[in-house]
């Protein structure tokens, strides 16, 4: 075999290596998918009768907020997914098991690897649940097959995004309880976006902010091809914050697990 | 099992030098072990064995110093290195969420075993290392015994020819530690070179075919566990007795024996054999003396300390860096 060969099948083995793991541990993937549906119901049933009054030059009501909420959501649930790899690579770097590893002739990156496509299969389960909930409680959007395949495409290249960035969080924290902080300021974003209220009724400085964060473009992407309103140039800015995002932070990772190891 | 030395070097290391921060834990360390034999560094906590371990198996960098292992170069060639080798290390080294046979299987896949000749050589494992049915198991209800045989077969699925065992009967009780033995001299039987550290004097006689003694970073002595043992005064028989009289015809029946007035005791060299314990005994029988209590000194890393460096172990590793340092 090649080396690009042994680094494959060394990566699928580490893939399954981590499905193991979310299988023995459920009760983590439990929480990350129940949060952001936990939010979904509240935001829909406890503010959205009076959120939605404001939506549509004031004519919406809580079915329109809903509408309006599902794409926020889901990338919520994104990053939900993203604290949960943190946590588990911090986690696993406490394990003497690395350590075997690296003293193993296997490709290191592997290891790394096995997360990220764990903690993907993860994230789109995650994906697959939130929008079960939304349709079931009459979300309803106008996507044909191929805007839907678009939408799962851009979630999975944001979700690849997170976790490699939540890769290299959990790698440059020191303690678990340090990996499951580091990524809360990815929670609060879709928040200071356009995910849960349109960016045009928030004060001046705040919603220069909002408009130019990455995520807004991701959330005004998933929001026009699920629902059809206007995407713009949002489409490309959003993959474009991908690919740099998921380069950076795969170096950032790359660089901290080789430096962990000469410790 | 000295006389089993082969020629062709499994380790060489020259000037191995490592420091961390500005203490200096290994300063200037020479090594030579010969293929299919086992060689033990003995060492208090914090003299350096660790990281001695850590940079023979790649883990970590050295600082100074070259070093051959299993005939390719560390640093030119890690992966090499790597293939050939099989490490178990101090702090437990399997994955505790998979059950003791997948941990094994995860090995053989990572070894490229191939699904058949993976599953025999897991499952010859589990029978060897007396695994059985905890094997389906995840090593969070295992012993501690049973963990470590579940690392060393993780270690051995590879098949490897040089093998780094640290400390690996630290923290067992005395059963599992005679049975890690067991397993340690049947691989040694089946040609691996070993290389082992331990805190145990026991533990490098009864195993090694050479001992390096480590303190602060450098080797004090090294030898056969016989040329050693010579040169260490330690084993003697310790007898306390209830009075001065008694104490006082005891040292005039015993000649040889090394006498304390103020703890009335006396010294006998002796290296604990029952011949000798019972002949002390018959002469102060026969002399009609009463003996208050006896105690049988064997000697330990403390006296080979005490020999080698003028210092007791406890007080060597006092001052150094702790083990976990990485």
């Amino acid at each position: 075999m090649t080396s690009l060969a042994y680094t494959l099948t060394d990566s699928a083995t580490m893939l399954r290596r981590q499905l193991r793991h979310i299988q023995r541990y459920p009760s983590l993937t439990g929480m990350l998918i129940g949060l952001p549906v936990v939010l979904l119901l509240l935001f829909v049933y406890v503010f959205g009768g009076t959120l939605g009054a404001g939506l549509a030059g004031g004519s919406g009501d809580r079915g329109a907020y809903l509408n309006y909420l599902v794409p926020g959501i889901l990338l919520f649930t994104a990053t939900s997914a993203a604290q949960g790899t943190a946590i588990s690579v911090a986690m696993d770097m406490t394990e003497g098991i690395i350590d075997r590893f690296r003293t193993m002739a296997i490709s290191r990156a592997s290891v790394l690897t096995g997360h990220v496509l764990g903690s993907l299969v993860q994230t789109m389960l995650g994906f697959a649940v939130v929008l079960g909930v939304s349709l079931a409680i009459g979300f309803r959007p106008n996507a044909t097959a191929i805007e839907w395949l678009a939408a799962v495409g851009m979630f999975a290249a944001i979700a690849f995004a997170l976790i490699w960035l939540s890769v290299a969080l959990g790698l440059v924290s020191d303690s678990v309880e340090t990996a499951s902080n580091l990524p809360m300021f990815l929670t609060l974003l879709p928040f200071l976006g356009s995910g849960f209220v349109p960016t045009d009724t928030m004060p001046a400085g705040l919603r220069w902010f909002a408009d130019f964060q990455p995520f807004t473009p991701v959330i005004e992407t998933l929001r026009g091809l699920l629902l059809g309103s206007g995407i713009g140039s949002s489409a490309v800015v959003a993959l474009a914050w991908c690919v740099v995002a998921a380069l950076l932070s795969y170096l950032w990772a790359k660089r901290s697990f080789n430096r962990r190891a000469a410790r | 099992m000295a006389t089993t030395i082969a020629t062709r070097p499994a380790i060489s290391v020259s000037g191995l030098r490592k420091t961390f921060g500005d203490k200096v834990v290994l300063d200037g360390i020479d090594l030579m072990v010969s293929e299919g034999t086992v060689f033990s560094l003995l060492g208090p906590n914090g003299a350096g064995k660790t990281t001695v371990v850590r940079i023979l198996s790649t883990l970590v960098p050295a600082d100074g110093g070259s070093v051959r292992v299993a005939g390719h170069d560390l640093t030119g060639q890690p992966d090499a290195v790597r293939a050939a080798i099989g490490v178990t290390g101090q702090f437990s080294a399997v994955d505790n969420l998979l059950t003791g046979e997948e941990n094994l299987k995860l090995m053989a896949d990572l070894h490229h075993l191939g699904r058949t000749e993976g599953r025999r050589r897991v499952a010859r494992l589990i029978e060897h290392f007396d695994l059985g049915e905890m094997a389906r198991k995840t090593p969070a209800v295992y012993s501690g015994g049973m963990r470590r045989r579940l690392d060393l077969a993780m270690t051995l699925v590879g098949d490897p020819r040089l093998i780094f065992l640290d400390e690996p009967t630290t923290g067992l009780d005395p059963r599992s530690r005679h049975a890690m033995w067991q397993i340690i001299r049947g691989l040694v039987a089946e040609g691996v070179t070993v290389f082992l550290t331990t805190q145990y004097l026991d533990e490098a006689d009864e195993l090694a075919d050479r001992i390096a003694v480590l303190d602060h970073g450098r080797i004090v002595v090294e030898g056969t566990p016989d040329e050693l043992k010579r040169r260490i005064p330690g084993g003697h028989i310790l007898l306390r007795f209830p009075d001065p009289t008694a104490l006082h015809s005891a040292a005039r029946t015993l000649a040889v024996a090394q006498r304390d007035d103020d703890a009335l005791t006396l010294q006998i060299p002796s290296d604990g054999d029952v011949r000798s314990l019972r002949e002390v005994l018959d002469r102060l029988d026969d002399a009609q003396v009463e003996v208050d209590r006896l105690s049988i000194h064997t000697p330990d890393l403390d006296d080979v300390f005490f020999a080698f460096t003028g210092t007791p172990a406890s007080a060597a590793a006092q001052d150094a860096i702790p083990e976990g340092h990485r």
